[in-house]
């Protein structure tokens, strides 16, 4: 649209500029009244005084991050110490996300490559089949999955009757179990991006790499990771940040000590106990971890794309 | 060509199933060492296929090939000292060039500068030093399929496959590649196997050329051989231009036969094994080795009227109908030197052949 020197082609291009911003209207007015606006509220929210029943007093303050960040003692007057408990909570559900995702990536890129390298015809099936239990809602599957993992459940009991274990594994309130219900919520994000890129992969590179002397995992390291890698960073992208908040995992699975900063801020904003802008703030800084993670990543795979 | 040279590669007997489709029926050749040889066929005949088997991308349904006298079916393709110019070049895209080219030297544990320095030099024999750290995404398809060539070259393999790897480029450059790849395989004593469905490049480059249809090995033989002595109707047809009719044989006596074409026409010409009197078969008669002259026609020679008259640039070629018999289409080089006259639609003119012109298929 560099401005011609026809005046007549310049007058069309106004108008269809003018149109296009008419027909943009629709997307502008979604992005800003769903994202930006919500964001925009946490954003204020968070630099907002606490009332003490929730809700909030409009009086500018840090104090939600400060809170965050460093201990006063009981009264709020000691020389500020840094406080480790959110911190570490912040820190454990990193982990917690990281592993599920790790996890998830395990399992999920040989089955993505496997559906992606059957025929044409079964490959539809196969993903809906992958799909298949997403269509019950997520508290049911995790708590279906705390069944599943108790003491008394089948896993327990098969693997007591095949003599593998003597004493139920108690993985019920550990990490573990967070773990493992994170990555059965969110395994489909992982094996959906990584089916799509393997599927779009031209095989004869691999045939081109073997034909160069290459054995199956330097095929594999060299020529196909690379390929896909787009497909693996979003995979991985799409388990960790919903792992990274989630909170109906580490509350049924994990127990009263696993919290996880989802659960954190939940609680904030639940019934007359929580404070709205200390939970406005935890999620400001969750926010910003994952739009970090984002960046990083997005260059990552501009680097590698194709 | 020696013929005691010792053998690259010796197919046996190769069958190759897809399903129940046969896209080889019992092939079997022998490629020798440091031999230029051809795979030609329409497409669909099994050429690729065939390429396929011997790199190790398919297996072989019953029969075996043997490299340098070692069977291959239990040897992955990436132990096999052969490498692959493919079809569609599938060129690493996230690597640049030289990487691309240097992959195989990395595998076979070159150092890293060595396998960079004799990248560098393939690179240099394609004439594509310059473009060394573009992206293929960055390169026409001409310059791709260069790469592609370099890259199979460059860890001097023993055996190298080449699937119609000049089918992407123009006229101009494809013939300048043409007398390059015959250079570089002469000076490198690798074992070419170069797949094409052009005779006419078969027929330039080709120490020996296997004519295949429909899975079928037609004929294997030197240029020369497959193209004056062809075996059977699709090998006369498929390489060069050819007057192909039938003929029905009257007599076979002293090494010649004597055939009528229609029309009360008859000529003489070698007999071939198969062939005895009484029979139809085809014959060929290629339109440059028939001559043209003013009617009275000369004993021999085939009275008709010229129906068409076709300039093509470096050769004249004229329709003749024979009075009651067929067409024939004649060659002759658009050069004054010569004494070949033009004649106009609707002359009568003798069609008159050279010694051995006419050639009659057992099938
Ligand atoms: N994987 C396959 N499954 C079934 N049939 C196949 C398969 N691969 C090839 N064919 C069939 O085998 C025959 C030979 O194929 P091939 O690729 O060898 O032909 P080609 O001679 O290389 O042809 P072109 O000149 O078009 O490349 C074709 O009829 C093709 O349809
Ligand atoms: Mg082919």
């Amino acid at each position: 649209m560099a401005g011609g020197a026809a005046p007549g082609g310049s007058v069309q291009s106004e108008t269809y500029r003018e149109a296009r911003l008419w027909l943009l209207l629709p997307a502008w007015v979604t992005l800003g009244l769903l994202t930006l606006a919500p964001l925009m509220i946490m954003l204020v929210y968070s630099f907002l005084t606490k009332e003490f029943r929730g809700g909030v007093i409009w009086e500018f303050s840090l104090g939600a991050y400060d809170q965050f960040f460093f201990d006063r003692g009981l009264f709020g007057d000691d020389a500020p110490k840094i406080e480790w408990t959110y911190i570490g909570i912040f820190w454990r559900s990193i982990w917690q996300a990281g592993v599920a995702t790790i996890l998830s990536l395990l399992i999920g890129f040989p089955t993505a490559y496997f559906i992606a390298t059957r025929p044409q015809r079964q490959r539809a099936l196969w993903v809906f089949l992958v799909t298949i239990p997403y269509w019950v809602n997520l508290l049911i599957r995790t708590v279906s999955m705390k069944f599943l993992l108790r003491d008394e459940g089948p896993l327990n009991d098969g693997l007591m009757a095949l003599g593998v274990i003597s004493e139920p594994l108690g993985i019920v309130n550990t990490n573990l179990a967070v773990q493992l219900g994170l990555f059965y919520s969110y395994l489909p994000f992982m094996v959906l991006p990584i089916y799509a890129a393997v599927e779009r992969y031209n095989f004869a590179l691999s045939e081109a790499a073997a034909d160069l002397y290459a054995p199956r995992w330097t095929v594999l390291r060299r020529v196909l990771l690379p390929a896909v890698k787009p497909g693996i960073v979003a995979g991985c992208i799409l388990v960790f940040v919903p792992s990274l908040g989630s909170f109906l995992a580490p509350d049924l699975l994990g127990g009263a000590k696993n919290f996880m900063i989802g659960s954190l801020i939940e609680e904030q904003f639940k019934g007359n106990a929580g404070n709205w802008p200390f939970g406005a703030a935890a999620s400001m800084i969750l926010l910003s971890m994952v739009l970090i993670l984002l960046i990083f990543s997005a260059r990552q795979s501009q680097k590698g794309g194709a | 060509m020696p013929q005691d040279r010792e053998i690259a590669i010796d197919v046996r007997d190769a069958v190759k199933r897809y399903g129940t489709f046969a896209a080889l029926k019992r092939i079997s050749l022998t490629i020798r060492d440091n031999e230029f040889f051809t795979l030609l066929g329409p497409s669909g005949c099994g050429k690729t296929t065939l390429l396929r088997m011997i790199a190790g991308f398919e297996d072989v349904t019953e029969g075996a090939i043997y490299l340098y006298g070692e069977a291959l079916d239990t040897l992955p393709p990436y132990k096999r000292p052969v490498n692959t110019v493919f079809q569609n070049y599938a060129l690493f895209p996230h690597m640049n060039v030289l990487e691309n080219v240097g992959f195989g030297l990395e595998m076979l544990g070159k150092s890293k500068a060595e396998a960079r320095a004799r990248a560098g030099e393939a690179l240099e024999m394609v004439q594509l030093s310059q473009f060394a750290s573009r992206k293929p995404s960055q390169l026409s398809g001409g310059q791709q399929q260069r790469v592609a060539l370099a890259r199979a070259l460059a860890p001097r393999p023993r055996v190298l496959l080449l699937d119609e790897p000049l089918s992407a480029l123009d006229l101009k450059l494809r013939k300048s590649m043409q007398v390059e790849l015959k250079h570089l395989q002469r000076e490198t004593g690798i074992t070419f196997i170069f797949v094409t469905h052009d005779q006419e490049e078969a027929l330039t480059m080709s120490d020996r050329i296997a004519v295949m249809s429909e899975g079928e090995l037609q004929q294997l033989g030197e240029a020369r051989e497959i193209y004056e002595r062809p075996r059977n109707v699709f090998v006369a047809d498929f390489i060069g231009d050819t007057n192909l009719m039938e003929v029905t044989v009257d007599k076979v006596s002293g090494g010649r036969a004597q055939c009528h074409l229609g029309g009360g026409h008859s000529l003489t010409c070698d007999a071939v094994d198969g062939v005895e009197a009484g029979a139809r078969v085809h014959m060929s008669l290629r339109p440059e080795r028939l001559f043209l002259s003013a009617q009275p026609a000369e004993p021999g020679s085939l009275p008709g009227t010229v129906r068409e008259t076709i300039y093509i640039g470096t050769d004249i070629a004229t329709i003749v109908d024979l009075e009651d018999g067929p067409q024939f289409t004649v060659r002759s080089s658009n050069s004054t030197r010569g004494n070949a006259r033009v004649f106009e639609p609707g002359q009568n003119v003798a069609v008159n052949m050279e010694t051995g012109a006419a050639r009659l298929l057992a099938d």
